[in-house]
């Protein structure tokens, strides 16, 4: 016995007709009704026994939200966060190369001794290891540090407070102020930015956030920029400022990503994704204490290891192709070098060189082996170089491999402006469903960050 | 096991409740975690199922369905966090993941956190709720913040009101969350049998619902909550107009029974991070 077929247009229909002889306003009814039934329920269940605003909070607020205080203090929590990253991951992260560089020397001479061919202990223990142990000591130490304290800020309740702050600057460009938070939420992975955007409502300001997401540097990004703003921007200065002043180049570069995104966000709103910044509310929660055991878990556990686990998993394939790439010759010249002689003349245009790009490319599954790969084909094409202090990977990058000031400014430019990481590409597509935004959303920082650096070495070779 | 629910603070249900992390499979019930943006709900979810759910003190940190399992009283339980909602007419994309799933995912009982120290605003969301299904618990949450505040809540009143269980809790340090669970498992059994209060529209109102109701249900067989159907279609909500012609209707209840696969759970679990 099947019921006899209704048709979903019979029902659109029926239902208009309805509507129709339905007075006019009937949904108000029933509205304005429930209205008053919360509201009676409500003032029935809650007693006031004097009730008082939070008035440290408000007191707070005031200060942190102000329109003249509310941005520096901003920049000066971040400034603070960076700084004490850089400080605090600088002797672990140099313990971290030392051990493990020791081990893949151990391991190696072990492997020759029992007899295994050469090209095996290369493979597996200066190619496959090796990119491994970059990745760890690069990575692990300022992850571990910058992501707890970025948690306490997250859980006190300060992110809304940044939304609210910035909210002028969205407006306008165009573009919303929610844009804020999965920017916040970017910092720590783009992939996870993108998917924070759905507290957009509006499709065409959330494919704005989507899209410039990526000027916000991620964790994957952050340790190159620590790297070079330690070894080459604060070793011009004195070693009594200088990790206030990597810390510093650390936020201007941070800086200049929101600069871009507003700026980028302003171009789309007025081009390919016309239309006015929509309204919003944004509760201002409490602050709340945070609980220092769970930010220890979940940042340590869930963030950290997740994220170095998954660099792991692109850095150990990532190390075997470097060390194919380069002990696979043909006529004599390795084929990383091949490769990096061809990239070398659009590198020195966009002052960088060919194993830079080189490294990009190898890099595009995840950001964080950048360095790593790049350090990794400097090192199969010259003499090899003990790389266990910041002095030493100095002196390999400006003496060997003729590395400048412009170089080392550029390539934390083109860090933090180049294509998001496959992960994050693949996402877009997840959440837009349009293979025409993820290209875009790929495309577009690129060209972005070859037009800038281009203009950058062009004026900087005018200059010096 | 019919205990009287309002003796279970006293009895020993601690060792009747585990933690099952994400072993969702062989539940016996659904439950749903509901409620406005940044009341808690997160933090239930982790107290519950010993999971590491992201949580964080601003609105909108969650915007996917997240699943977990714990066990109580001898019965295992699945339980989804949505993301949080004012409203379930709201169009954001993680307010839809949690509309949806309400509407759809047929959950054996739906908890709704409410922050005491704004229970008017979170209110319009329980009415809300009230209105697809009976299978309410209302968990006033962060009960000791709101004494800060000098704001009480009488849970007896609200439940009275309200015609379905509420429960005063602090999600934070677990207080008196086995209380929640009680009347939780008891909603879910059918053993409280609920008297969810509904504001009733106009004679006239009522009759063109009753008579959409069996049209919907006879052509899209087995999509739960008709009711709203209706009411939307009556309100000439194109959304669900769409929904219906496209069959994109059944797509959306099928969908609510695998978990959101719209992206891994690791990014979802470091991203909603």
């Amino acid at each position: 016995m099947s019921a006899p077929a209704v048709l979903p247009a019979d029902i659109i229909r029926e239902a208009g007709a309805l509507r129709r002889s339905l007075a006019a306003g009937f949904r108000e009814e029933v509205v304005t009704s429930l209205y008053g039934e919360v509201e009676r329920v409500s003032r029935r269940a809650v007693r006031d026994e004097g009730a008082r605003p939070l008035e440290l909070d408000q007191r707070i607020d005031r200060i942190v939200t102000s329109r003249w205080l509310g941005l520096p203090l901003m920049l000066l929590i971040l400034a603070v966060v960076f700084w004490l990253t850089i400080i605090g991951a600088n002797v672990p992260s140099a313990m971290l190369a030392k051990a493990l560089f020791a081990v893949e020397d151990w391991a190696a001479a072990g492997f020759t001794s029992l007899g295994a061919p050469w090209w095996l202990t290369g493979f597996i223990w200066h190619g496959v290891f090796r990119g491994l142990a970059w990745v760890i000591s690069v990575m692990l130490p300022p992850m571990a540090i910058f992501f707890p304290l970025f948690t306490i800020l997250e859980d006190l309740g300060y992110l809304p407070r940044v939304a609210f702050n910035l909210d002028y600057l969205f407006k306008r460009a165009g573009a919303h102020g929610k844009q804020a938070l999965s920017m916040a939420m970017g910092f720590g992975c783009n992939a996870a930015g993108i998917i924070a955007t759905r507290v957009i409502d509006s499709p065409r300001e959330r494919l704005v956030a989507i899209l410039t997401n990526n000027f916000v540097p991620c964790n994957g990004r952050f340790p190159t920029l620590i790297m070079l703003a330690t070894v080459f921007v604060a070793a011009a200065f004195p070693p009594a400022v200088a990790s206030l002043v990597a810390a510093g180049s650390v936020l201007a570069i941070v800086v200049l990503g929101a600069i871009f995104t507003l700026v980028v966000s302003w171009v789309l709103t007025r081009t390919i994704l016309r239309g006015e910044a929509s309204a919003f509310t944004l509760e201002l929660p409490p602050y709340r204490r945070p609980s220092f055991l769970r930010i220890a878990y979940t940042s340590l556990i869930d963030r950290t290891l997740f994220v170095l686990w998954r660099a792991i998993l692109t850095a150990a394939p990532a190390g075997a192709v470097i060390w194919l790439l380069a002990n696979i010759s043909i006529e004599g010249v390795s084929l990383a070098t091949r490769v990096a002689n061809a990239l070398n003349p659009l590198g020195w245009a966009i002052g960088l060189d060919g194993v830079i790009l080189l490294a990009y490319i190898i890099a595009i599954p995840a950001n964080e082996i950048v360095v790593p790969t790049m350090l990794m084909v400097y090192m199969a094409q010259g003499m090899m170089t003990e790389l266990d202090s910041m002095d030493g990977l100095r002196a390999l990058l400006v003496d060997q491999h003729g590395w400048t000031m412009l170089t080392a400014v550029n390539l934390m430019l083109f860090s933090l402006l180049h294509n998001p990481c496959a992960t994050t590409i693949i996402t877009i597509y997840k959440e837009t469903l349009s293979a025409k935004w993820a290209t875009i959303g790929a495309l577009m920082p690129l060209a972005l960050a070859f037009i800038v650096c281009f203009l950058t070495a062009t004026v900087w070779r005018l200059l010096f | 096991m019919a205990a009287d629910a309002h003796a279970c603070e006293t009895c020993p249900m601690h060792t009747e409740m585990a933690q099952l992390g994400s072993a969702v499979g062989g539940f016996d019930s659904v439950i749903a975690l509901a409620g406005n943006p940044n009341t808690g709900k997160s933090t239930l979810f982790n107290a519950l199922t010993g999971l590491k759910q992201h949580t964080g003190n601003w609105p909108g940190k969650t915007v996917t369905r997240a699943e977990g399992a714990f066990q109580f009283g001898g019965k295992r339980y699945k339980l989804v966090d949505l993301p949080g909602t004012y409203s379930l007419l709201s169009a954001s994309d993680d307010e839809e993941v949690a509309r949806n799933f309400l509407l759809f995912g047929r959950p054996d009982c739906t908890v709704v956190v409410v922050d005491a120290s704004a229970l008017e605003r979170n209110l319009y969301l329980v009415l809300q709720v009230l209105e697809i299904t009976d299978r309410v618990v209302v968990a006033v949450n962060l009960i000791d913040e709101a004494k800060r505040r000098g704001i009480a809540v009488d849970a007896r009143s609200l439940s009275r009101d309200l015609g379905v269980p509420a429960v005063p809790i602090v999600a934070r340090t677990s207080e008196n969350v086995m209380g929640l669970l009680q009347e939780v498992a008891n909603v879910a059994s059918g053993e409280t049998v609920t008297r969810p209060l509904r504001s009733k529209g106009t004679p006239e109102f009522e009759r063109a619902v009753t008579r959409l109701v069996p049209m919907i249900e006879a052509a899209a067989p087995g999509v739960p909550n008709a009711r709203w159907i209706a009411i939307r279609l009556l309100d000439g909500d194109a959304s669900v107009e769409e929904a219906l012609t496209t069959g994109r209707l059944a797509e959306l209840v099928a969908k609510q029974q695998t978990p959101d696969q719209r992206f891994s759970r690791k990014i979802a679990l470091q991203g909603a991070q």
